[in-house]
């Protein structure tokens, strides 16, 4: 049994996410290869060599590729197919949007977002927002798989697998790449991060979001999340948003400041190891989450953090 | 150009769901249900488009049990003109439901499909990429943004992992919901009589010859474990001092 991993990446390297998901691919085989989809992803493809436990990397590119436009993916995957029993994909916006157009294209259907394998046809996976866990046994023969990677440990390094370019047309003639708005940044990922400072509704203004959350995260090295009403409201990015519709977050240590946690957000954070809630309502339902909670006003609140913060050294 | 929303009837998403003691599911007895929010915003946005006059008529599907026809009437209520129920009271996975959507397609020739990104019960995020591959027709999921170029082309804008990104996709074409495409309306009294009278169609998934049996077998579904709320903590020093000591994460 043969298992194909669908890389995360951004053309110099793989993101953890790929590596959390070679991790899973490892209870089902020992025949694990990686693809690399992409444009000018060389590097990509040869940081995935270097993941251990990896037998072989594929690589494809193409301008399509590049943007991960799902029909072009879609083309270059099918095919590849017939050599694999499962193809495994991070659960991230990219693989939500082409896997189960892979798993339609196969006649499958997907087992999203899997937390944990228990043999090659039995998953666990969350549904309604995560208050619920199902096990679910797939009659397909070839399973398609997303992987929340919060779940799994990386994988290490010191593979050095063999790199086979797939020659593959890999386009999209019916979509057209228009443009991106990509939001920069030096912080951590937001997936990856060990610390995650997060700022709701409270928080009022982008500007205060920008002058209260960031700085915050900044000092603690921390990536910045944010609750859906804060992304609403234009306070934050949308790519920030955490929950059941946004991205799933399990760092060491996740701070809410001015979020009530609403079943939707819990649902992205409430694997953290660690939860610190500040909101000035004590009855707010993130306290019933939260190991340390601070009934406070953040706006006092957060100063004196950064104090106490600057006398640790930080 | 005709517009074909799939709407689902789900679980309210106030509503705390439960798991049932013997595992074999979450309890729906006696629970509020409503149309997936995602639903709600395809809705909405397909009923601006014929409000604009870029769409000629907006239909809308629905695959369950009878009372989805209430789902249907909403949407009906919303704007919608007429709805087709294709009733069962199995469950149906993503990949049949885009089986049968794909079947009613190629009955209805819409020139788009505008659908929720995500059920919130199964969560699974899949049916609208789904149906696209099995149509072979472009996608854009995620939508927060569309832009109907003339009846060819459609520009949309997604929220993607760091941002986000606009795609010009050819007509006809699947585009899912995202959160921030629009802002659903409430129906009006006046339309939700008007609604009454909007023909429903009623079928089974025997009459577009689809096999819905599931591919996933549920063996159980359980609670997930339960997290402690911990301590309320006096101040920000203290806050500090454990977060180091205690908890060791800093
Ligand atoms: C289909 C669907 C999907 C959704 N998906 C998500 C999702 O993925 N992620 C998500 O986050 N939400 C999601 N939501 C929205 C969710 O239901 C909540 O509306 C949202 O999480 C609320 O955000 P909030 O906690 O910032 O705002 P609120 O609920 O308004 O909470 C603000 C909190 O700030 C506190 N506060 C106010 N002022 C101060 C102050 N000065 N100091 C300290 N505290 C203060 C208040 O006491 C309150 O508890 C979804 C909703 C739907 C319908
Ligand atoms: N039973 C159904 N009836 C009608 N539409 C559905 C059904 N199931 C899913 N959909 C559509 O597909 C979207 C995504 O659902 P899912 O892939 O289950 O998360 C939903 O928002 C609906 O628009």
């Amino acid at each position: 049994m043969a298992v194909l991993v669908i890389a995360d990446h951004d053309n110099t390297a793989v993101r953890d996410t790929t590596l959390k998901t070679v991790t899973a691919a490892q209870k089902l085989s020992g025949d694990i290869d990686v693809l690399v989809l992409g444009q000018n992803a060389r590097p990509a493809a040869d940081a995935a060599a270097r993941i251990a436990g990896v037998r072989k990397v594929l690589l494809a590119e193409s301008p399509a590729l590049g943007k991960m436009i799902a029909e072009a993916v879609t083309d270059v995957v099918v095919p590849l197919a017939a050599n694999y029993d499962a193809i495994l994909t991070p659960a991230t916006s990219a693989g939500k949007n082409f896997s189960p157009r892979i798993a339609a294209k196969l006649d499958v259907m997907q087992i999203t977002d899997v937390i944990e394998i228990l043999d090659a046809n039995t998953f666990v996976r969350p549904i309604y927002a995560g208050n619920a866990l199902e096990t679910v046994t797939s009659s397909d023969a070839k399973k398609v798989i997303t992987v929340r990677p919060t779940v799994f440990k990386a994988a290490g390094e010191g593979g050095a697998a063999p790199v086979e370019i797939v020659s593959a047309t890999g386009d999209a003639p019916k979509t057209r790449f228009v443009g991106e708005e990509v939001v920069k940044s030096d912080r951590p990922e937001l997936g990856a991060a060990k610390i995650v400072v997060s700022g709701g509704r409270a928080l009022g203004s982008a500007e205060e979001f920008q002058r209260v959350i960031e700085p915050l995260a900044d000092k603690l090295g921390a990536a910045v999340g944010a609750s859906r009403a804060a992304v609403d409201a234009g306070y934050a990015p949308n790519d920030y948003q955490v929950g059941q519709t946004g991205k799933v977050v399990a760092p060491d240590l996740y701070l809410a400041i001015g979020i009530s946690g609403a079943i939707q957000h819990l649902a992205g954070m409430k694997d953290s190891k660690v939860i610190v809630a500040i909101n000035k309502d004590g009855d707010a339902p993130i306290f019933s989450v939260a190991d340390y909670g601070l009934v406070a006003d953040y706006k006092t609140a957060v100063p004196e953090l950064m104090d106490e913060l600057s006398k640790l050294g930080k | 150009m005709k517009v074909l929303v799939p709407v689902k009837r789900v679980i309210d998403y106030n509503v705390k769901v439960r798991v049932k003691p013997d595992q074999s599911g979450v309890d729906l007895a006696n629970v509020k249900m409503s149309m997936n929010p995602f639903d709600e915003i395809a809705t909405e946005e397909a009923v601006r488009m014929k409000e604009k006059g870029a769409a000629t008529e907006v239909v809308v599907v629905s695959i369950g049990p009878q009372p989805a026809q209430e789902t249907i009437r909403t949407a009906l209520a919303m704007g919608a003109d007429r709805g087709l129920l294709i009733q069962t009271d199995q469950t149906v996975e993503p990949l049949a439901v885009a089986k049968l959507l794909k079947a009613v397609v190629e009955q209805e020739q819409p020139g788009l499909v505008i659908m929720g990104k995500q059920a919130i019960d199964d969560d699974n995020n899949a049916t609208g990429q789904m149906l696209a591959a099995l149509l072979d027709w472009p996608q854009a999921t995620f939508a927060s943004k569309i832009e109907l170029n003339g009846a060819s082309a459609a520009n949309v804008t997604r929220e993607v992992d760091g941002g986000l990104q606009t795609l010009e996709v050819q007509l006809p074409a699947i585009v899912t919901a995202d959160l921030r495409l629009n802002e659903p309306r409430y129906a009006s009294l006046p339309n939700i009589m008007k609604a009454k009278k909007k023909p429903i169609d009623v079928k089974s998934p025997g009459d577009f010859g689809v096999d819905i049996t599931p591919r996933l077998k549920v063996s159980k579904v359980t609670e997930p474990p339960k997290r402690q709320g911990g301590v309320k903590v006096e101040s920000v020093a203290d806050l500090v001092m454990r977060l180091k000591n205690e908890a060791g994460v800093l």
